[in-house]
């Protein structure tokens, strides 16, 4: 009898300490919550969740555990109560269903919030109807990876962001949709991350929105009818490479609002049918080439207080007014781009313009310095005001035009 | 009324020039939509025509054909017919002349090479804009008896509506700069079927650009129904107004 | 048939009727005359409604002709100068007229056509013609829907002698048919054998209006022109 029990004793010790062991959730299952199986898990161990609806208030780990959903287990916050806090490293968290977070207006609660940690994988959930979604709060190394978030709550105080990332560095966040929220995705001193193939559309403000964080790269995301686009604001080295912008409509709605950016790329983007696709203010040292511009209001608008920025190799295809500035002097640098307002010819036909684009067209100015003449465009007499501006400049900056203009679009 | 407009309709036609503008709208409208490799731009200056050229042709060539046929309308008025079913014939005859010509010059290329919203929207401008350019071409035909005068007032009101209006527009816009300035010029834009037929096709062609601060104030009023609907009523009146006192005129002027 | 009273029109400054009454009935062919300038086609033209009175009122067959169109039916005017869409042929014209008309084949006259040989001109267009041939284009117009009121103003003027004496036939026949016929010339010889009325105006005012044998009475003169020459002088 005694050699029995040291015999299971010992097997136990070696299950544990060997290998992880997996712990099952639900009905019928070993336990019947999340958090009593949480109790007795140990570092290492899978916590396996079989479908049915967990209302459990707040899940905290704080163990270096998987936490794995089997057909999308629904865990209700009830509206009260963060749902999962992640307090250790190495936590995996997938195939979940969030729904009904608590809201408040003094912290904030989250549908998964990771707290100083790292090594973190949140990957396929599904969130529905939290206040903020998933919060990385000052934690590194974290892979956010094919979650979907979704809310409808219209009153911007009771609507927090999709993925809110504050204070941390080497995230991957790849394959999510978020829609609804706030702000989609936010940024707040996090450096050198991956943002890749994301879909944020519909949010209330902005579908991405970062600050003070540098060295980061986004790509091949869709950034798509949002209430106000795009801002990004006091960073450096940004990358921003093959993103589409779509369809952000709205009085300080911009495809891409780019303020204190500075040694950027924007290249190979899609802007199509915001009011304006790229606003920029305080720019510097940005390059920009291979964007293609369609349909939009301003393609650009250019503040006096950018520097150096390059534009070249771009296409410009029916936008109402490719270039807006509001200062008489540039500092910028068009080259090669294709412009379909272009009326030049080209008698060398070596592809380029042989009279320089002016971008900036003098009804643009008008408008920039007097709004409600939006009446007069298109009538015959801004027609005459443009072509007169176009043979002797006066209004518009002298030096801001392509020297070379292409004769035919890129194919981009 | 029915045979007056049919012999209007004919004298018209044989005159030719209806026919020489239709053919003229039609290779402009084929070539400009051939040329150009983006149709959008084909339809920019398609938009230029159908604001100034149409107008103009409108105007001028009722003026002349109203004060060209002043001894049929002679004719017509000692037999037993009423003065106002002759002068409705003779604006019928005419508006339908130039709305047919219109659409065939420029509305069948833009239905061929651009049936959309922008598309439909200027082929209603452009037609709207013909028929009311004839009803105040005959107002100022029955207000002005000699030929040289008329002709030279309708050419001012030409130049008035395509042209100067828009100016006097900047002029307030500029020289009241710090007032808001955006409620009030959607009300003056009704005052000009140009530009109220102009403002009508931007809120499709520029729509986003019409969606920034003072857009909205005319994408929230033009953009919605109701506003569509009103823009309608305005240029329809701009049809009838003009119209109704000319018959009025009419009736009591001696020939 | 027709009455007007104290009709007054101005064109701007100058006085064209000047408070003119009168009455003419059915049966009277009536000499319009005056001198140029004297208000005899405005006189007409009032009648017609062509041009509106600035005073007074015109009555046909006891109806006020103002807002009131279908008593030109009963109406032919062969006008001063015929003017007709230049695009059209005669018989373009012809057709034109009795569409509107309403009336395409029946009751019409089509005597003073064959008479003057106008059938082989149909296709002749306005613009080509002969200020003569316009003229009867103009008189077959007034005579063709059998009106009971012919107007005939100046209307053998610019035709050629034997042209004149179809047209004069063929007023005199219609006057037969107890039709009111008002007759405007400048060219007295010409209405000795047709007018039973004259009315003389000078400067917008109706100067008399009398029966021819009244006048001859009174003048002892045959001829209208000495009659009317005899009048001026004791005036």
């Amino acid at each position: 009898m005694i050699k029995t029990l040291v015999f299971c004793f010992c097997v136990l010790l070696c299950f544990t300490n060997v290998s992880a062991k997996n712990i099952f959730v639900g009905t019928g299952k070993q336990f019947k919550t999340i958090n009593e199986a949480l109790k007795i898990a140990e570092d290492g161990d899978s916590i396996i969740v079989s479908a049915g609806i967990y209302k459990e208030g707040n899940i905290e780990i704080t163990k270096k555990i998987t936490l794995a959903g089997i057909n999308y287990p629904i865990l209700d916050g009830q509206k009260k109560f963060e749902i999962i806090s992640v307090r250790s490293p190495y936590v995996t968290i997938s195939g979940f269903k969030l729904i009904n977070s608590g809201v408040s207006s003094i912290v904030d609660v989250a549908g998964i919030k990771i707290y100083n940690t790292y090594k973190v994988v949140i990957k396929n959930n599904i969130l529905l109807e939290t206040f903020f979604g998933i919060y990385l709060q000052n934690s590194s190394k974290c892979e956010i990876t094919g979650n979907s978030l979704k809310a409808t709550t219209k009153i911007e105080q009771n609507n927090g962001n999709g993925i809110h990332c504050w204070k941390s560095d080497s995230l991957l966040i790849t394959n999510n949709k978020i829609e609804g929220h706030r702000d989609g995705m936010y940024f707040e001193f996090t450096t050198n991350t991956k943002v890749v193939n994301n879909i944020s559309e519909k949010n209330l403000r902005y579908g991405l929105h970062f600050m003070f964080s540098h060295n980061n790269r986004y790509i091949t995301n869709i950034f798509k009818s949002n209430g106000a686009g795009v801002a990004v604001m006091y960073s450096h080295h940004v990358t921003m490479t093959a993103n589409k912008f779509l369809e952000n409509w709205g009085d300080g709605a911009y495809g891409l609002l780019l303020k204190e950016i500075t040694d950027s790329h924007v290249d190979n983007n899609l802007f199509l049918k915001n009011t304006i696709a790229i606003y920029m203010e305080g720019a510097t040292r940005i390059v920009m080439q291979s964007n293609v511009f369609k349909f939009n209001g301003w393609a650009m608008k250019i503040m006096a207080s950018c520097m150096d920025v390059t534009v070249n190799k771009n296409n410009f295809l029916s936008n109402t007014f490719d270039v807006g500035t509001n200062g008489s002097v540039s500092l910028n640098d068009f080259k090669n781009n294709y412009w379909d307002k272009y009326e030049g010819y080209d008698i060398n036909k070596d592809g380029i313009g042989d009279v320089p684009y002016r971008p900036v067209s003098l009804f643009a100015t008008i408008i920039e310095n007097n709004p409600p003449a939006m009446i007069l465009f298109r009538s015959f007499m801004s027609t005459l005001l443009d072509k007169t501006e176009k043979v002797i400049p006066t209004l518009t900056p002298e030096n801001l035009k392509d020297d070379y203009p292409l004769m035919k679009p890129l194919k981009l | 009324m029915k045979k007056i407009i049919k012999y209007v309709f004919i004298d018209i036609l044989r005159s030719k020039i209806v026919i020489g503008f239709t053919i003229f709208l039609l290779i402009l409208s084929l070539s400009i939509f051939n040329l150009e490799d983006n149709s959008s731009k084909g339809l920019l200056s398609l938009l230029n025509i159908i604001l100034i050229i149409v107008p103009l042709v409108s105007i001028l060539f009722s003026a002349i054909y109203v004060y060209n046929s002043s001894e049929f309308l002679e004719l017509l008025v000692s037999q037993p017919l009423k003065r106002k079913s002759i002068w409705l014939s003779l604006y019928v005859g005419l508006a339908g002349a130039m709305a047919l010509s219109f659409f065939v010059g420029a509305g069948i290329p833009i239905l061929m090479y651009e049936s959309t919203p922008t598309g439909y929207i200027m082929i209603i401008i452009g037609v709207l804009l013909s028929v009311i350019f004839v009803s105040i071409a005959m107002l100022a035909a029955v207000l002005t008896r000699d030929k040289a005068k008329g002709i030279g007032v309708v050419m001012l009101l030409w130049l008035y509506f395509s042209l100067l209006f828009d100016g006097l527009i900047l002029f307030i816009l500029f020289e009241f700069a710090d007032y808001p300035l955006e409620k009030p010029m959607v009300f003056l834009s009704a005052l000009n079927p140009i530009d109220l037929g102009r403002i009508m096709i931007l809120l499709k062609m520029d729509v986003s650009a019409l969606m920034g601060y003072t857009g909205a104030v005319f994408k929230d009023f033009f953009g919605t129904s109701t506003g569509f609907a009103i823009a309608m009523v305005v240029m329809f009146a701009w049809a009838a107004i003009p119209l109704w006192i000319s018959v009025k005129k009419f009736k009591h002027k001696d020939l | 048939m027709i009455v007007a009273d104290k009709l007054v029109k101005k064109f701007g400054k100058l006085t064209a009727l000047n408070n003119v009454s009168l009455t003419c009935n059915a049966g009277e062919c009536i000499a319009l005359i005056g001198p140029n300038g004297s208000g005899k086609t405005t006189l007409i033209k009032s009648v017609l409604g062509m041009v509106v009175s600035d005073k007074g009122t015109i009555t046909f067959n006891g109806k006020n002709i103002l807002k009131n169109w279908q008593y030109r039916n009963k109406i032919g005017y062969m006008p001063q100068i015929g003017r007709y869409p230049d695009n059209m042929t005669i018989g373009q014209v012809i057709n034109m007229m009795k569409d509107i008309r309403g009336r395409k084949k029946e009751n019409l006259d089509e005597e003073l056509i064959k008479n003057w040989g106008l059938d082989k001109l149909m296709d002749k267009r306005m613009r080509t013609l002969s200020g003569g041939t316009r003229q009867k284009v103009s008189a077959v117009l007034a005579f063709l829907f059998n009106p009971d009121v012919l107007i005939l103003d100046e209307p053998t003027a610019g035709l050629d002698p034997l042209s004149s004496e179809i047209l004069k036939d063929k007023i005199v026949k219609e006057k037969a048919n107890n039709k009111l016929i008002i007759i405007t010339s400048h060219i007295l010889s010409e209405l000795d054998d047709l007018v039973t009325q004259v009315i003389f105006m000078q400067e917008g005012k109706l100067m008399f209006h009398k029966s021819i044998e009244e006048l001859r009475q009174n003048t002892g003169h045959e001829k209208l022109s000495k009659v009317i020459a005899s009048l001026m002088s004791n005036n």
